[in-house]
Parts: C-alpha cells; structure tokens; sequence
C-alpha cells in the first residue's frame, strides 16, 4: 500500500460510486519498483484523485456508458502468477516470437530477441516515454491517467531494421478480475520495418488498460494487428448475456508520431468484452506520411465497443485511408467516432473515412460521427457513413441459390467481417479471429 | 423442342402478384413441359421480370392470386431457397455483389444445397473444384474469378457469365434467364447463350425474359409470349419475335386499351 493523499476523499458523504471505485483501487495499488515508473504513478494518481469515472456528460464518453468499469473489483488484477499457462493457448508459429505480458514479470526474461530488436535501457527510455502521448495531448486524458496509475512497468522496444520475425504481445487475463496496466513503447528507427500482433483476452472481472506509444522514424512501416478477444457466448439476440457476473473490460489507447515517409497501418478486430474503448490516434508530424486504419467491431448482449480514432496532419501531403465496421445484436452498442484533423499547414492532405455498421437487431444501437476539422484548402478528404440492415437483396440472392436464409445471414456476416480481417498479420490465424468474432469458437 | 407428352415441369395458372399494394402482375397463365424453349418479351414495366422474381419468391412481391406448380407440386408454398434446391433457377438481370464472400466458397455451398437435395453426396473443397473447373469451359470464364469475392467488380459481361456458371452447377429444371442479354456486346452474348444452349436439354426447359429478339437470334425459342399490363397478351412460335422486331409494340398499346375497357364495362355491368 503506497501513501497517497485519498483517504480525505472516500470519508466524504459526498463521493459517488465512481469516485469510490477510483479511490478504491488507487490505494491499494503498489508502487513501482522502477523510480521512471514510480514518479510517472505519483503524478498520474495525483491528477485522478478526486476524480471519478469517465462520465456521459464528457463528450469524450457522450454515448459510452463506462458503468461497466465500476463492476470491475477495484484492486489490482490478482492473478496465478503463472497466467499465460493459466490459460490453454494456441502454440505460436514459427517466425513468431510471442511475449506474454502480464504487468508484473519481464517479458523478456530468458527471450532472446531477433535481430533488429532490443530494449531499450532506462537512460534512453527516460526521454522517450511520454514523448507521442505529449506531442498528441492526450497524456492527461482519463485512460491514460488510469494506465498512468496502474502500471508499474514497461515495455520498450528499439527497432533498428527490418525484423523479418512476426512480434506478438499477449496478454490473457484468464479468469483472474482486477484491473492491469500495460506500458508498451515502440521506437522504430528510419527504414525500420515490423510487424506487431497485439492480443489481448479476457474471461473474468478484469480490465485492462493499455497505453502503447509508437514512434516511425523517416520510412519506418509498422503493420499492427490488434485483436481484442473477450469471451466467447452463443451468438444470439438475448440481453441477459454477461449480466450474472461483470464481463471484462479492455481500454487501449495508441498513438502513433509518424515522420514523413512512414507508413503505419493498424487492423483491429474486437468483441466480446463488456466495454471495449480503443483509441487509435496518430499524429503525421510533419505530414507526407501513409496511414490505414481498418476497425472491426461486434457486440451482442449487453456489450459496449467504442472506437475513438484520431488522426492529425500535422504537415503538408499526408495520406489517410480508414474503415471502421460495426456489427451491433442483441442490445448492444456500438460506437464510432473518427476524428480527421487537417490544419492550414497540411495542404494537399488525402484522407478517407469510411465508417459501415450492420444494425442486426431491434434493441441494438450504433451512433457513428465522422469528425473532420478541415482548415487547409487544397485537400481531398472523402467521408461517408452508412447504418443498415443486411440487405434483403443479398439475402435473396443467395437463398436463391439454395443456401437457407440462416446460413445466407451468416455468410454475409462472414463476409462483412473478412473484408477487415482479411488484411491483419498472417500470424493471426492461430486465433481464429472469424470464429471468434462471429461466436462460433469455445471459450479463449 | 416441342413434345405433347413430355411432361408438364411448370404450370402457372392466372397468378397475380403485388408490390407495395400495386398490382403487378394481373392474371398470367403459362404452361412449360421439358424440353421446351419459352421467351417472354414485352416492353420495360410489363411484369416480366416481375414474373421471374415472384416464380424465385423475392420477398418484397406479394402473390394476391393465381397458383403455380411446379412438377405438380405447390411452388408458392416454398421457400426461396427450397426452390432452388428442387431445380428452379434464377438468371439475375443484375447478379447481386457480395463483398467477403469468395465465389467459389458461394458456388460449392450452392452446389452442395442443390445436391444433398437430389440425394447425391456432398462434394468436398477438391471434388468441388475440379467439377467447377470443368464447368467454367461451358462460359469459357477466366478460373480467377472464382477467388474473388462474388460478384464484386465484375464487368457486366462477367456477372452475366457467372450466372450460367451457376446454372452449369446447379443443372436446374427450369431456368428463368431475366434479361441475360442485357449489357453484353456481341461476343459476350455469344458466348453466354453458347452457355444456354449446352445446357438446354430434353428433360429441362428454360424460359427466357427479353426486351430483344437478338437474343433469340442465338437462343431459338419453341414459343414466344408477349407480356404488358401484368399479362400474356399473345402467344406463338419464334416468328412472333421476328414480328415484333419489325413491327414493334404499338400493337400492344391497341391492345391493352381494348382489354382495360371491356374489363371496366364488366365490372360496370356487375356493380349494376
């Protein structure tokens, strides 16, 4: 237990839940071995206190309900210590090098990392840890504050060349409940290439909140998978889905500093957790670079997925090509907001915004807004947003050619989906993210 | 080829069929056995195409009266996919484009409903493609097209070419062509009613549904029917087609008009 000032807050009779829950489990989390990490906690946790849970009065969180959050135990994730073997996972393939995360132990204890990849050391790593959250501003915003306060370590990576092995990060929290902070830093050099899977489950009362900082250097290309697989549940149309016991939550937020000539694309599949709140943001900083972004996201029963995507153009002839998918059933909520920010400076910016939800069923609700900020006047920027029903057309077309109307449903839902994941990290096939988006797979 | 004895496969009896409350089709009677060549012609709005989608069971059209059977049995009472398991065959106007969805994944699950139907077993990813990549031959179809997703990006031509490729698969008993020829060029046409051709045998029938008679240049047809106001106005041989070629469907307006007025002076005379 660490002394912090919070003991003042929860006497007050005035404190909500929210303000509680955060309270709660800022007092009982430990402090950081490392004196970076323990100093970086101690001011996060002093611009939460006081503070409560993300609320809907905050545009940010406008059409989000955070409650799920407040159902987690407000403590830090008490696990086996041994999680990875905790849960059954799929063997990693070859010219795949797998780093289990689980906040407390050293990813890469006893891994010998391939060429072009190393750690970075704390003389180099104090300078660079914050430096994309800063340069985006969102190093205050409230999932970076709670990850701020909640991790006590971090993963720096170094990328120097090409890495020709395939980077998984995976985190499974298995059936452990709490809440765990994972600190992840990518540097890639000039002309450094990598490709990065990023996994993360969940089965109990856990949440997870994730801060990963990537910066491309000049010509670097980062292709990113991001796979957020909760648990896996009948896919049906009832309610009551995860409402027995508090369904995980995942909070991850990304930014991404691109200097010119870089390429970063990002391919995320989710579903399954109770709230899911992803915040891709990327900063071109002195434009002229290339950015794809592909989002898919399902929820059913009681689920919330929101994707809030930033991207600045902060120089002249950068390149934006973004489609984010939504699949809502059940009573579920999803929701999208994708924010293009394009100043005077960013001339001849070629951005493109396509947001596609597929509405499956009545109680279910999708709010989808493309935010476009467009100061300069010699740009292309295409947005479009589309809200349906799966089309009687295609439906009949294949029940046309025999195949019954359920089967007809679920090949079009397929095909939605494949039209994302089809672009993510050949890696990611050992787990099956279509079956897992779709329901069909057991419990992760 | 006409055979009085061939058995009837389709027999529609004075259908009528709405969509959004308004009466599309107003009474068609229309008879096919095996081994038959059926073209239905008529000018856009007619009810041709109507009368295709409404024999398939598109959703969105209502039947308000009428029976269809087909080889004796109540086709309305089917669902969509039940018809065309039991060899009823839609050639869409405009083959529908589904993202995600690989053809030959959608031709091998189609192939494989229609199968199980006859009692045959079902084929595996293998078996599949080697039947298909003899199929292809029947609309000389590039075998890349089969790894694309269905439909999406097709030239007209190609969708076309699709469509006959699933009939290939599918081997109907009858086979309603919607405007198979519409947006082909020449050779595209050519090659697409080569298609039909090979396929028409003495045990199923086909009906096509045409604007043109250059169509039935390629396609002879054992009987042409001539569509407008919902309904078959006259019936004859290919040289019905020839006919309308050449003295086009101001006839029909004539027509219809005559019809409309002796149907209002009945129902005059039965409301008096």
């Amino acid at each position: 237990m660490v002394a912090i000032p919070v003991g003042e807050l929860r006497v007050s009779a005035r404190t909500t839940p929210g303000q509680d829950w955060l309270a709660d489990l800022l007092a009982c989390v430990p402090e950081a071995s490392s004196s970076l990490m323990a100093a970086r906690q101690q001011r996060a946790r002093q611009a939460l206190a006081g503070e409560s849970l993300p609320s809907r009065r905050q545009e940010a969180w406008r059409f989000t309900d955070a409650a799920a959050l407040a159902a987690i135990p407000a403590h830090p994730l008490t696990a086996p210590d041994d999680l990875a073997s905790a849960a059954a996972l799929p063997p990693a393939q070859a010219a795949v090098l797998r780093l289990v995360l689980d906040g407390r132990t050293d990813p890469l204890a006893g891994v010998s990392l391939p060429e072009g990849l190393e750690r970075l050391d704390a003389g180099a790593l104090e300078p660079l840890l914050g430096q994309a959250l800063s340069d985006n501003g969102s190093e205050a915003s409230w999932p970076v504050l709670l990850n701020g306060a909640v991790a006590s370590q971090v993963l720096a990576l170094r990328v120097s060349q090409a890495v020709s092995t395939v980077l998984e990060l995976l985190c499974d929290t298995a059936e452990a409940t709490g809440v765990l902070g994972l600190r992840l830093l990518l540097v890639l050099e000039p002309g450094a290439k990598l490709e990065l899977l990023e996994v993360h489950r969940a089965r109990g009362a856990s949440c997870t909140s994730v801060v990963l900082e990537a910066q491309l250097g000049r010509g670097a290309r980062l292709r990113h998978g991001l796979l957020g697989q909760g648990p896996a549940q009948q896919a049906g149309d009832d309610g009551e889905i995860g409402s027995a016991q508090a369904a995980p939550v995942l909070l991850h937020h990304l930014v991404a500093v691109q200097e010119a000539g870089s390429e970063l694309e990002l391919i995320s599949a989710v579903s399954g957790w109770g709230l899911v709140r992803l915040e891709p943001q990327v900063v071109q900083r002195s434009g002229a670079a290339f950015t794809r972004l592909r989002g898919l996201q399902r929820v059913d029963g009681r689920q919330v997925a929101d994707t809030h995507s930033r991207v600045l153009f902060a120089g002249p002839d950068g390149r934006l090509d973004q489609v984010h998918k939504a699949l809502a059933d059940g009573a579920g909520r999803s929701v999208f907001n994708g924010a293009v920010i394009v100043p005077r400076q960013a001339q001849r910016t070629d951005a493109s915004q396509l947001s596609r939800s597929l509405l499956l069923s009545d109680r279910a609700r999708i709010d989808t807004k493309p935010e476009l900020e467009i100061v300069a006047d010699d740009v292309r920027c295409a947005h479009g947003a589309t809200v349906s029903r799966l089309q009687q057309d295609e439906l009949f077309y294949l029940q046309s050619r025999g195949i019954a109307a359920g089967q007809a449903q679920r090949l079009l839902l397929r095909g939605f989906c494949e039209e994302v994941l089809a672009d993510l990290p050949a890696a990611a096939s050992v787990w099956q993210p279509l079956a897992n988006l779709m329901g069909e797979s057991p419990a992760p | 080829m006409i055979r009085s004895d061939a058995p009837v496969l389709l027999e529609i009896r004075d259908l009528r069929a709405s969509v959004e409350d308004q009466p599309i089709l107003k009474g068609v009677s229309l008879t096919i056995r095996a081994g038959e060549i059926h073209a239905v012609m008529g000018r856009n709005g007619s009810g041709k195409s109507t009368l295709s989608k409404v024999l398939a069971g598109h959703p969105a059209y209502r039947v308000t009266g009428g029976s269809v059977l087909y080889r004796g049995e109540d086709l309305l009472a089917l669902q969509p996919e039940q018809r065309a398991r039991i060899g009823l065959f839609l050639g869409f106007q405009y083959p529908i484009e589904i993202p995600g969805v690989s053809n030959l994944e959608f031709l091998r699950v189609a192939t494989n409903a229609r199968r199980q139907e006859q009692g045959s077993e079902e084929l595996d990813t293998f078996a599949f493609e080697d039947l298909v990549r003899e199929r292809l031959q029947v609309v000389q179809m590039d075998p890349a097209f089969l790894d694309r997703s269905v439909n999406e990006g097709f030239s007209g031509g190609e969708k076309k070419r699709n469509e006959i490729l699933q009939m290939a698969l599918l081997e109907p008993l009858v086979a309603i062509l919607d405007e198979t020829d519409s947006g082909l060029d020449i050779d595209a046409l050519r090659i697409v009613a080569g298609g039909v051709n090979q396929l028409a045998s003495a045990d199923n029938a086909t009906l096509l549904i045409t604007h043109y008679q250059r169509l039935l240049d390629v396609i002879t047809p054992d009987y042409v029917h001539v569509m407008a106001a919902g309904r078959i106005l006259r019936t004859g041989g290919k040289e019905l087609a020839l006919e309308l070629e050449e003295s086009g469907y101001d006839w029909v307006d004539a027509e219809i008009e005559r019809l409309e007025s002796t149907s209002a002076q009945r129902i005059t005379a039965e409301v008096g």
